[in-house]
């Protein structure tokens, strides 16, 4: 049992066989496009790990938060106004619990974004997510097919598009983020017909953007938003993407990029919403913010006034 | 394969343990890089208490899980693969902890590291887009190091475990 015997060495050369068996398997019928014929186990495993995963989640959740906000307190060391204001914040926020106050702001946003772009979501909580080890960005929600959730529908939260449902079991699904490597969405410029795709990059703050037109202008704060795909899947029109950081490549070329940076916040995912019926009208630029208007600082003129015989 | 039902139970319940905290919890954190990967150093650590043929074994269902186990989005097979090998390598490594405490710190920075490059080898042979150099060397330094510092977690309390459950038998 203990030792490295010939029988270990059988096993070993019959499991690792087995693996790529059945990555040949998987790799083949999806470079052709097929349904892989694992994809039954897959499905099964989402049956059965999707429900583990929720109350796994319940547990985890709170915990997570914690260390998330004590990592987030390490970035600026010796601020002590900032800590002191803060300190006042968290006692006024241990009286309504902070967790609570926090989803309701995320369910106030979503409610916001779907009602400007009437689109019908079904709301999910996020209570999985993807190593970094494994190139891939997903995360895993507790909607499924019960709450009418399918593959290839939009997710998104209450600051922009989130990403598309890639897998559907009965309780949970699996998203696709927007910024994995693999997922690429049609987007448009606001405010003008100027149409390109968005590639991830494999880093949650970054998004790359290929505008079609080679001689398009396009300048640094220009704002996405989704295209709109061919039968509202995967993507349905309107939903913000994000907002130009910077432009690279001359004018006149085959095609411009651009860097983007994300609306949501990928590292902070949490309430999400999957639309379930895309809006009859495309909604164009309406379900962006209004534009923060810039106010000229106000000139201050003191006037002073010397009447005679005031003074003393 | 002639392990007490007690180990094989023990190593169920950690291997899913492992996995639910996974996916919940640890790779929820956002850390810059990699992400600490607890499942790995279940396998580890059981590997090196039980010998090769029990980490190879452990390291293929353990992969498999991980395979399966939502959010997971590759070709299913890649963990498994990888974890079998881990598991096997760190059990032959099992005579030589006895020697020095810093042999299973030096099995789990291997492990880290076998693990990613493993894993984006498998992803470079099927032209997977997202592996690229530029990722792979993101990631090696922080997976090495996160795992080492939670390995001195993990690998005492698993250890505990399996001594708890049965005493060490004879290699």
């Amino acid at each position: 049992m203990n030792r490295d015997t010939r029988r270990t060495r059988l096993l070993l050369a019959l499991l690792l066989v087995t693996s790529i068996g059945l990555i040949t398997l998987d790799y083949r019928a999806e470079s052709d496009g097929q349904r892989s014929p694992l994809d039954g186990l897959r499905s099964f495993a989402a049956a059965v790990f999707g429900p583990v995963e929720q109350v796994a989640a319940a547990i985890a959740g709170p915990v997570g938060d914690a260390v998330h906000s004590v990592s987030e307190l390490g970035d600026g060391r010796g601020e002590l106004a900032r800590l002191r204001r803060e300190k006042e914040e968290l006692t006024r926020q241990l009286r309504t619990s902070a967790l609570d106050r926090n989803r309701a702001a995320e369910l106030d946003a979503l409610l916001r974004l779907t009602g400007a772009g009437r689109y019908r979501v079904v709301p999910a909580q996020v209570i999985a997510v993807g190593a970094a080890q494994t190139f891939s960005w997903t995360v895993t929600v507790d909607a499924g097919t019960r709450d009418g959730v399918q593959p290839d529908m939009t997710v998104l939260n209450g600051d922009g598009l989130v990403g598309r449902v890639k897998t559907a079991g009965p309780t949970t699904a699996t998203v696709l983020l927007a910024i994995d490597p693999n997922s690429s969405v049609g987007v448009r410029l606001e405010g003008s017909m100027e149409v390109g795709f968005t590639t991830g990059q494999g880093l949650e703050d970054l998004l790359d953007l290929q505008l079609l037109d080679g001689q398009s202008t396009v300048v640094r704060g220009d704002r996405l938003v989704t295209f709109g795909s061919q039968g509202d899947t995967p993507y349905v029109p309107g939903v913000p993407v994000g907002e130009v950081r910077g432009v690279r490549g001359t004018p006149g070329s085959q095609t411009r990029t651009a860097s983007i940076s994300p609306y949501v916040d990928f590292s902070a995912l949490d309430l999400v919403g999957v639309v379930v019926q895309p809006p009859r009208k495309d909604p164009r630029d309406a379900v962006l913010p209004p534009r923060p208007r810039t106010t000229p600082l106000p000139t201050v003129t003191v006037t002073e006034t010397v009447r005679p015989g005031a003074e003393q | 394969m002639t392990a007490a039902p007690s180990r094989l139970l023990l190593a169920a319940v950690l291997v899913a343990s492992a996995l639910a905290a996974q996916v919940t919890l640890l790779n929820r954190l956002s850390l810059p890089g990699a992400t600490p990967d607890l499942v790995l150093l279940v396998v580890v650590a059981l590997a090196l208490a039980l010998g090769p043929t029990f980490g190879l074994v452990t390291g293929f269902t353990a992969g498999l899980a991980l395979d399966l186990v939502p959010p997971a989005d590759h070709e299913i097979g890649r963990w498994a693969l990888v974890l079998t090998v881990i598991g096997y390598l760190a059990g032959l490594a099992q005579a030589e902890t006895r020697r020095s405490a810093f042999v299973p710190l030096a099995v789990v920075a291997l492990a880290a590291a076998a693990s990613v490059l493993l894993y984006a080898g498998l992803g470079a042979l099927m032209a997977d887009a997202s592996v690229t150099w530029v990722a792979v060397s993101g990631l090696l330094p922080t997976a090495v190091a996160y795992d080492v510092v939670l390995s001195a977690f993990a690998l005492p309390a698993v250890l505990a475990a399996v001594h708890r459950v049965g005493p060490e038998s004879v290699a």
